[in-house]
């Protein structure tokens, strides 16, 4: 018994959607740039959810491996901005990010 | 029925979890949140007979991506309430924005259950058997440049983090 036979998708759509909201909500909000990292990991939380979801609802699998896919690119997208927010924190001792305001322009 | 019931839990466990990555203080807090909402998450694909996924995604986020966000945050010192709040005024309109971006998204992705497809139901793509068979040979070329990508970002974080560039 799984969730296809019982749950309509748009269930799965407002889910992913609200979960990508919250974590655009957090870019917003939040200054400390570690935190900033974590809801762009939320959003694409989301976005993979509801990859898996029309994955599973269509008998498709290409589109499960789209999400092996989006974790690479996040995996390798968190490494190296941790990286910067190491260097960043290095030169400035903070990290908040409105220091960081001459792109800004 | 207890299905049904599954989902919920796990979609309130995740909303809710995720509220707390955002509202928190202590970014340690929010760490500890995030990985319970990827573990949700990874509920979320079990649901969905996505097995071989919900195992992948609790050993790369939960293993892999956040022990990474730990390590930074304890060498940076980052374990209290350091953080500047921004105004009132900002933060209101921030969450009026991402509020009119919901009611956006909500309206683009209407119409998009009505799809249908030429697929015969099968509950077994989620397996490991089916999903390599696509990923080796539809999905090959890319696999590679998956390949070179991380070599590329494993790179840069080494050139990064180095004590000074010469």
């Amino acid at each position: 018994m799984s969730a296809i036979q019982t749950i309509p998708i748009e269930w799965y759509i407002l889910l992913s959607t609200v979960l990508f909201t919250i974590g655009v909500a957090g870019v917003l909000i939040r200054r400390n740039a570690i935190i900033i990292f974590m809801s762009i990991e939320l959003m694409l939380n989301a976005v993979n959810l509801l990859l898996v979801a029309f994955s599973s609802y269509l008998s498709d699998s290409k589109g499960q491996v789209f999400v092996f896919f989006i974790m690479a690119v996040a995996a390798a997208e968190v490494a190296v901005g941790l990286a910067i927010l190491m260097m960043v924190y290095r030169n400035t001792k903070s990290s908040d990010i409105n220091i960081l305001n001459k792109l800004k322009w | 029925m207890i299905t049904e019931y599954l989902f919920y839990l796990l979609s309130f466990l995740a909303l809710m979890f995720a509220s707390m990555v955002v509202l928190t203080k202590n970014p340690i807090h929010s760490v500890l949140y995030l990985v319970l909402t990827f573990f949700a998450i990874a509920g979320h694909y079990v649901l969905l007979n996505a097995q071989f996924l919900a195992a992948v995604h609790i050993i790369v986020y939960a293993g892999a991506i956040m022990v990474l966000f730990l390590f930074v945050i304890m060498l940076l010192n980052l374990n209290k309430e350091t953080e500047a709040h921004k105004s009132i005024w900002l933060k209101g309109s921030a969450v009026v924005a991402s509020g009119s971006l919901m009611v956006v998204l909500v309206g683009a992705l209407k119409g998009a259950e009505t799809i249908q497809t030429t697929n015969t139901f099968n509950a077994n793509i989620g397996l490991i058997e089916n999903l390599g068979m696509t990923l080796f040979n539809e999905f090959l070329l890319p696999f590679e440049l998956a390949s070179i990508l991380l070599l590329a970002a494993m790179v840069g974080a080494v050139m990064l983090g180095k004590k000074s560039i010469k």
